[in-house]
């Protein structure tokens, strides 16, 4: 049977009721200790006897067309193959549904796949590919980057209002100020693997997917194939951050090798074709305005970027998405325009939008409240609207003020001195703060739940875990509503067999899949009321036992057979008419060399707020990732790309540099007690991405206060800072 | 080539292509898929390995190089139900997400606590000639070589810190 629910209506808070205690406390990950030990199997690591291995083959040239000749290789050890069809050119968005970009012979990018080399053996397949020959037909009109960009196309947002310009004239204090950041790699820790296999007609594919429903219709449309025939197995992925959104080459590729050979092949990406060929964070350039009257209130927000894709790429990156509804100010004006380059595809990496949009947004009001001579937190506060400044929606739970005034508490805000007046040796110490805003989004979403009479539970979905938490926290949803302690509940994920869920991205995965496990687990508690003969609300459940309307029974003698119910989340009503997102502060402490411009973060301290908070322990793993993601944004990723190609030349993890463990001070993070009414049945927003909104602004604003050198380029490399100090 | 590798005390005879790296021989030949392969070009550690005691990465060692040596992997620390201490602790402290480098981190810090007990110096130890403090810097500059972009670093290193008394890790006083 199905438990139904469209969110149109306030639900009751019945996991506030129930009394298992097995949600919200930190739970280790019940699949940690596969993980520990090397047994949990990743996508390439299946085994499958007489699997073939292929290698993708990148375009040399930024531009032009292409033709192999596959008579060049076929003479070497272990040749099986060369495939050229139904290469795309880059991964799918996210959420796209239907087939990436496959333009045949044609090359738009250096680094874009254009052939898979299959041998025997992964050492033979890799000479192969590189020995091939091809013969290019190359164009040389090409778009290195947005400055020779021939095309840009421009997007009017339908919510610009009032008089920016006049604003700024009339402000009594005001920024315009431009903004810059370099492009960004998800750089997950596990390269892009597919293994396919064919069975007659029937595909399957086992593969690094964050969102199987999607990417299962993506396959199945670059295929030509049907996707009822399509099985997609993801139960570990090895981080994913946007890059494993959409459907990417080497699951197309894999697939096309697999049929054509008719045996299993198994398509690994190297760290190069993941930097090239799946999305990139575009890079921005940023114009923020602010108008502030005397009062210390916003009158005007303007922000305009300037980014770039692909020809005919379905993504732009929502750098402005956060600023819509963050701050108060009644004229409001926003332009986007995106340069059409021969660069690789530009996508959703963790917090699209507010990951570079609130860099700027943030940096700009540390200026403006510099300028006023107001405390930043007082400036942020004083201007935190009563409804969304835009579309006059209500918001549902909004904790930013408490986030700012917690957090400050805890970090020791007090303590903050004027820019360069703290100084220990030769280093010049500073703190920052920035608001962290991330819009909540729910998605329909189905899961199985499936109670035993010995007491034990499965739940089964196609959601996947890519390292958020979802095996624990789906787990502890279903024991804290069926009465049971968390290690009796098995969790079953990533398989397309099962019920549909969300996927995991856009920070949504947690509440909506979990909405589905809470509904399921409800429908289930419905009928453990009927035959304990009370109502739902009078059913108690816990440790195996059912209460109700002077009647106690353990399971067991309720149940002769396991009872299984879907539960089915459907957005509704609330989506629309409420505008809901999670919020919360960061605080950054760094130390900024006068030597040599080097800064060292020493501390930081993320207050959120997200609603119910599931599992302390991955929550706060999720943020500790947010603060370590705008350590990087802050301080040292950065693309670069090749002036004359467009080639992304830093790509690989000695060049691209993410954070290491000295790069990373400890953290604090704080949850502010937050019920979100609105947004779900389980009163649970996002946090993946909120911990990122902000946090490298923090540190940039911190950078300021300690040595007074506002860097407004992106990573703030010492040469950054050095040369003005 | 005909080659015999020793891998968690057990000797296994290979027919192996001369190109094969330790790790592709441990993950292609040998099913020990637990060692990973985050970049194959010595950037990520996440293919960590015990070659004879001392930690290296292992994609940048070709197998038959390897000929005669103790390996150990992941696997040959613990299992599920018999886990290493540290390998207990990074449960425990949530020392990781996804997992992916994680059998590289606890293979790295298993070497790292013996390198620490043996007096080893480090980029950030200020007095070479002394015992090394068992300090936050201490252990993030050792396990800097580990790429984690999940970003569990203040799990792993609380894991490392819990973990250390029963690894063995008695010679160095903690500093704390
Ligand atoms: S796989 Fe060996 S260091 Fe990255
Ligand atoms: S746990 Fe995912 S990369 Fe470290």
């Amino acid at each position: 049977m199905t438990e139904h629910l469209k969110m149109d209506e306030v639900q009751p808070r019945l996991l506030d009721e129930t009394t298992q205690g097995a949600i919200h406390r930190p739970m280790p990950r019940p699949e940690g200790p596969l993980k520990v030990s090397g047994r949990a199997t990743y996508a390439a690591e299946w085994k499958m006897d007489n699997a073939a291995n292929g290698v993708l083959v990148r375009a040399a040239i930024p531009k032009g067309h292409y033709k192999v000749d596959a008579s060049s290789v076929e003479a070497m050890p272990g040749f099986l193959g060369v495939y050229t069809d139904r290469m795309p050119r880059n991964a799918a968005q996210g959420t796209m549904n239907t087939n990436p970009a496959q333009i045949g012979d044609e090359i738009q990018y250096l680094g874009q796949p254009i052939a898979v080399a299959v041998a025997e053996t992964f050492e033979q397949a890799r000479d192969i590919a590189a020995a091939l020959k091809i013969d290019y037909d190359r164009d040389d009109d090409v778009a290195a980057g947005p400055d020779t960009a021939q095309q840009v196309n421009e997007k009017d947002d339908p919510f610009d209002q009032g008089d920016l310009d006049r604003a700024m004239a009339d402000a009594a204090h005001s920024v315009d100020a431009t903004y810059t950041t370099k492009g960004h790699n998800s750089a997950a820790m596990e390269p892009h693997a597919a293994l396919a296999v064919w069975d007659g007609d029937k595909l399957t594919v086992r593969a690094s997917l964050q969102m199987l429903g999607y990417n299962r219709n993506e396959l199945a449309d670059s295929l030509g194939i049907d996707a009822e025939n399509l099985r997609l197995l993801s139960p570990y992925i090895g981080g994913g951050f946007g890059s494993k959104l959409g459907i990417s080459p080497e699951a197309i590729a894999a697939s096309v090798a697999a049929k054509e050979l008719g045996r299993p092949v198994r398509v690994v990406m190297t760290r190069n074709n993941v930097f090239e060929t799946v999305v990139r964070r575009t890079e921005t350039r940023q114009r923020l305005r602010l108008a502030l009257d005397a009062d210390g209130k916003l009158t005007g927000i303007g922000q305009e970027n300037w980014q770039s894709n692909l020809p005919e790429e379905p993504f732009a990156e929502p750098v402005d998405l956060a600023t819509h509804f963050l701050y108060a100010g009644a004229n409001r004006r926003y332009g986007q325009h995106i340069a059409i380059v021969n660069r690789s595809a530009a996508g959703s990496v963790r917090a699209p939008g507010e990951a570079v949009g609130m860099l700027a947004l943030e940096n700009a009001m540390d200026e403006l409240a510099e300028a006023a001579g107001i405390d930043p937190i007082d400036l942020r506060v004083a201007n935190i609207p009563e409804t969304h400044p835009e579309n006059g929606k209500p918001f549902s739970s909004r904790s930013l003020a408490e986030c700012l005034r917690q957090g400050a508490e805890a970090f020791g805000w007090s303590a903050r001195q004027a820019p360069g007046a703290r100084r220990e040796g030769e280093w010049l110490i500073g703190m920052g703060v920035a608001s962290a805003a991330r819009t909540n989004i729910l998605q329909e979403s189905k899961a199985r739940v499936t109670l035993n009479p010995d007491g034990t539970a499965l739940v089964e979905t196609d959601m996947t875990d890519i390292g958020t938490g979802t095996y624990a926290i789906l787990g502890q949803i279903a024991a804290e509503m069926l009465g049971l302690p968390p290690e009796k509940v098995t969790v079953e994920l990533g398989d397309t067999d099962l019920p549909k869920a969300s996927g995991s991205g856009g920070s949504w995965g947690a509440a909506s899949a979990g909405s589905a496990v809470f509904l399921g687990a409800k429908g289930i508690r419905r009928r453990l009321a009927e035959r304990l003969g009370c109502t739902p609300e009078d059913l108690r459940l816990q440790d195996g036992v059912a209460t109700g309307g002077n009647n106690r029974r353990p399971l067991a003698e309720l149940m002769d057979a396991p009872l299984s119910e879907i539960g089915h989340l459907e957005t509704g009503a609330k989506s629309n008419d409420v505008h809901q997102a999670g919020y919360g502060a960061h605080f950054a402490e760094v130390a900024v060399n006068t030597v040599t411009g080097e800064v060292r973060v020493r501390r930081m301290l993320a207050a959120m707020a997200a609603g119910r908070i599931l599992n302390e322990q991955t929550a706060r793993s999720q943020v500790w990732g947010g603060q370590i993601w705008g350590i990087g944004t802050a301080l040292t990723e950065g693309l670069d790309h090749d002036p004359r190609t467009g080639h992304i030349v830093n790509n690989d993890l000695a060049e691209y540099h993410v954070p290491v463990n000295l790069d990373v001070p400890d953290l604090d993070v704080i949850f502010v007690e937050e019920r979100d009414d609105d947004a779900n049945p389980i009163q649970a927003k996002g946090i993946g991405e909120l911990g990122l909104s902000g946090a490298g602004a923090a540190i940039t604003n911190a950078i300021y206060n300690a040595c007074g050198v506002r860097v407004r380029d992106y990573p703030a490399t010492p040469d950054r800072i050095f040369s003005h100090l | 080539m005909q080659i015999t590798l020793s891998v968690n005390g057990e000797s296994h005879a290979l027919d192996i292509d001369p190109r094969t790296t330790l790790l592709d021989a441990l993950r292609d030949h040998l099913d020990l898929t637990g060692s990973k392969k985050g970049c194959d070009h010595g950037q990520c550690g996440a293919c960590t390995v015990h070659v004879n005691g001392r930690r290296i990465n292992s994609c940048l060692a070709l197998a038959v190089m390897h000929e005669g040596d103790e390996v150990t992997t992941i696997e040959g620390l613990g299992e599920p139900g018999n886990l290493s201490p540290l390998q207990a602790a990074f449960v425990r402290h949530d020392g990781f997400q996804c997992g992916y480098c994680t059998p590289g981190q606890i293979m790295s810090a298993k070497s790292m606590l013996e390198e620490f007990g043996n007096g080893w110096p480090s980029n950030v130890t200020d007095d070479l000639t002394a015992a090394p403090d068992f300090s936050d810097a201490e252990i993030k500059e050792r396990m800097s070589g580990n790429l984690c972009r999940c970003s569990a670093y203040p799990g792993i290193c609380r894991a490392i810190r819990d973990a250390a008394p029963d690894e063995g890790m008695h010679k160095t006083e903690a500093a704390e």
